[in-house]
């Protein structure tokens, strides 16, 4: 036997327009793509909507395109396709590197971008990489620039309703990700991606440490603009009142794992490094 | 309620299913295929995984209502009548099992790797994506070396060099 799921009315739409006119419709509606955080949520009782409006048939949310500097990757990809992306291997190896260490084979047969950044898990990969390379979600009404977007634990700038349609990643001139796993959950406890883009400027974030979801560490930005290397992160501030303290590390270890992670970031350019 | 037609081991089943139905609940409660097993029930241990339109997915953390039209393949839908399918019989032939009750997933994940990765599959792949997929008996080893022994038997076999060659 599994654990029954609470009752809910389940839509399958073909387009956006329609599974809007459904959300507006429905009581209590909740969208639904991989389903890999919501429906653990749903058996465990944390979440109980009324309505499921599955986005996995609507074709407007595929594809994956390069063009002058932008990688665009529809909300409805899954990891594993965006992962074995060749278009995307040559322009952002270490977001498809990224993407290829979320969960296992199975899950990322099914999760997807759009479900990812919507739901901004604290310890999601998906956000470093959203905010580091000053990425933009697109939605059904309008553009949101990553650093508006992200708004604390599973807090986004999305409004009701509001599906994300693609996220807009402008190429690097150069990227790094170094995440240290939790051994059970294989999410990460601390996860660091540094971003040289193409005007110089250097972003970078950190997800799974913050005490308020992902967040950009202006300390080493500023740190790594005056002296680009390993050296200089050791001087930049980071506030541990800041980071997450739980059964499995206190802020203090995190800041410090937070800190070591940006300088392997580092000492592995252009890829994604997992440690464990 | 909900109508669903699956094709699941190659025979098309059509049944009306409360919406929130799981595609685990609908193989065995419905169809009565009992060699899916739920283990943690939370997306973690894989013994649910089954091949949903080439792709192997966690049945527990699926919709059956969402896997409406799909072609599922299930534990059951491997062996040819008495002869079991290459990966059943290499987890035979090198103790890939103690207790069983991760093994319909084990080897669910086994066939999906073949198919991607052919005899090219290393152990390093095959332990990286069996990260899925919780043994709390036998420590990998056998599993691991079982998947392998299988990949070499099938790519020898689609090669057309047979064992000695």
């Amino acid at each position: 036997m599994s654990i029954a799921l609470p009752s809910f009315a389940y839509h399958r739409p073909a387009t956006v327009a329609e599974a809007v006119a459904v959300f507006d419709a429905a009581d209590d509606a909740s969208y639904v793509s991989g389903g890999h955080t919501l429906l653990p949520a749903m058996k465990t009782g944390l979440a109980a909507p009324g309505a499921l409006i599955d986005l996995r048939a609507v074709d407007q949310l595929r594809g994956i395109e390069v063009a002058e500097g932008i990688v665009r990757i529809g909300g409805g990809e899954t990891h594993a396709r965006v992962a074995a992306s060749e278009k995307l291997r040559s322009a952002i190896p270490t977001l498809a590197q990224l993407v290829g260490s979320i969960g296992d084979v199975q899950v990322r047969n099914r999760g997807t971008i759009g479900g990812s950044v919507a739901n901004n898990d604290p310890a999601a990969d998906y956000a470093a990489a959203v905010l580091a390379l000053g990425a933009t979600v697109e939605t059904d009404r309008r553009s949101i620039p990553a650093d508006d977007f992200f708004q604390g634990l599973y807090t986004t700038a999305l409004e009701p309703g509001e599906i994300v349609t693609a996220v807009r990643f402008p190429v690097p001139r150069e990227a790094s990700y170094a995440k240290f796993r939790n051994p059970a959950s294989r999410y990460a406890m601390a996860a660091v991606f540094i971003a040289r883009l193409v005007d110089g400027r250097i972003r970078v974030a950190v997800t799974g440490a913050g005490n308020d979801g992902v967040f950009r560490w202006t300390g080493a930005e500023e740190a790594l603009a005056a002296d680009f290397g390993p050296a200089a992160l050791e001087r930049a501030p980071l506030d541990t009142d800041l980071m997450a303290g739980d059964i499995h590390a206190s802020p203090a270890y995190r800041a410090n794992l937070v800190r070591v992670m940006a300088r392997r970031a580092l000492q592995n350019p252009g890829c994604a490094s997992v440690f464990s | 309620m909900t109508s669903v037609t699956i094709t699941v081991n190659g025979t098309a089943r059509s049944r009306d299913l409360e919406d929130r139905t799981l595609l685990v609940q609908f193989l065995r409660e419905n169809l009565g295929l009992t060699g899916t097993h739920v283990g943690c029930d939370t997306t973690q241990c894989g013994a649910c995984t089954v091949i949903v339109d080439g792709l192997a997915v966690k049945s527990c953390t699926v919709l059956a209502a969402s896997a409406d039209g799909a072609q599922v393949t299930t534990i059951e839908g491997l062996a040819d009548g008495d002869t079991l399918h290459p990966v059943q019989e290499a987890f035979r032939t090198h103790h890939g099992l103690q207790c069983g009750f991760c093994t319909p997933g084990m080897i669910m994940m086994g066939v999906d790797m073949i198919a991607r990765h052919g005899d090219a599959l290393t152990e390093e792949t095959v332990r990286d994506e069996l990260e899925g997929n919780l043994c709390r008996c036998t420590g990998y080893q056998n599993i691991v070396r079982a998947i392998l022994a299988a990949a070499n038997e099938t790519g020898a076999r689609s090669a057309g060099r047979g064992e000695a060659a």
